[in-house]
């Protein structure tokens, strides 16, 4: 009977095992490689001025001193980005400022994109060689950054904001933020 | 015929391999082979985040092309290899590099392999004790001893 014990544990070691990779497994390939953790999260804004897409003048990141503010990375070649714009376009109609950053697009493509889905920007810079992106650490349309209203960068959702965990990440950090 | 089709089906493997293996090129003017050395070395270590498995050497994505840019304005800038790749980590994070730094952060990813090396060795050696212990003739008891025995007389009574 003593015997039993360990033999009993030995017999059941490859299922104990496999029930241990199967979890491993479970949790390693459910992630999304593609959540790149931002090292700009607690940072000041990155320097930047780029002329607006609309008007003359220019956008820097001393215009974001002074609000909470969306700064929402889209493009007209982007098709995540019309996905989420009726989401955008809520936040918008909430009262949240949203700065858009026009990433590598024509002037007159992005004109007709707002035009026809509608514009939910405060004001939109306009970044035609999408050199001002990496300074942000942009790899792809569309990503929108949460700066609190002394400039620093709270929280970065890659991928669609009509995205329902995209979005009710960004609530909690924005609710948890001085208006 | 069968060695025929094997050949062929080896020379098709062999070119789609040539083709995968061609990298986008630009043409860059360097001020010297040292810096256009950098400049391969470092675009082959940095990891193109759109493609996420191709280093920005390989990648055809735009963000890699702009990168590249990037990388060798910044060497004709006089900028050094460590200055780039820090230029890359304040953007994109650790995540960028193919080979990531050695710090408490790492520890599992550096020595996680050796870890499970030694973890396997263990059950290796344990195992083969185990059957060792099972052949040595002393480890049967008495009874064991009498019952051969008792077959092997069996067996002659046949």
């Amino acid at each position: 009977m003593e015997n039993n014990q360990p033999s009993l544990l030995k017999r059941f070691m490859p299922l104990i095992i496999f029930a241990a990779l199967v979890v491993l497994l479970a949790i390693g390939l459910t992630l999304n490689p593609r959540l790149v953790p931002s090292p700009f999260i607690g940072k000041p804004a990155p320097e930047f001025e780029l002329p607006l897409l609309l008007s003359d003048g220019s956008f820097s990141n001393k215009d974001l001193i002074g609000h909470v503010t969306l700064l929402n990375v889209w493009a007209s070649w982007c098709f995540a980005c019309r996905q989420e714009h009726e989401t955008v376009k809520s936040l918008s109609r909430k009262g949240i400022r949203v700065i858009g950053l026009n990433y590598k697009d024509e002037a007159a493509d992005a004109k007709n994109w707002l035009v026809r889905l509608g514009n939910p920007y405060q004001a939109i810079a306009a970044d035609i060689d999408g050199r001002i992106a990496i300074d942000w650490g942009v790899y792809g349309a569309p990503e929108t950054f949460l700066i609190d209203k002394n400039g620093i960068i709270r929280h970065k959702v890659i991928g669609p904001l009509s995205d329902q965990k995209n979005y009710d990440a960004l609530m909690s950090v924005m609710n948890s933020l001085e208006k | 015929m069968h060695k025929l089709i094997s050949t062929l089906i080896l020379l098709a493997a062999l070119c789609c391999s040539l083709s995968v293996a061609a990298a986008p090129i630009e043409t860059f003017k360097f001020d010297s082979p040292d810096t256009e050395k950098v400049f391969h070395k470092l675009s082959e270590e940095l990891r193109c985040l759109v493609c996420q498995n191709q280093n920005i050497a390989e990648s055809n994505a735009d963000l890699a092309k702009d990168l590249r840019l990037e990388i060798y304005t910044m060497l004709s800038q006089g900028k050094t290899e460590d200055e780039i790749v820090d230029f890359m980590v304040e953007r994109y994070g650790d995540y960028v590099l193919y080979r990531p730094p050695f710090e408490p952060m790492t520890w599992l990813l550096w020595f996680g392999p050796l870890i499970i090396f030694i973890i396997g060795l263990i059950f290796v050696i344990r195992f083969m004790k185990s059957q060792s212990v099972n052949v040595q003739a002393g480890s049967l008891s008495e009874d064991e001893l009498e019952r051969i025995k008792d077959l092997h007389s069996e067996q002659e009574n046949k």
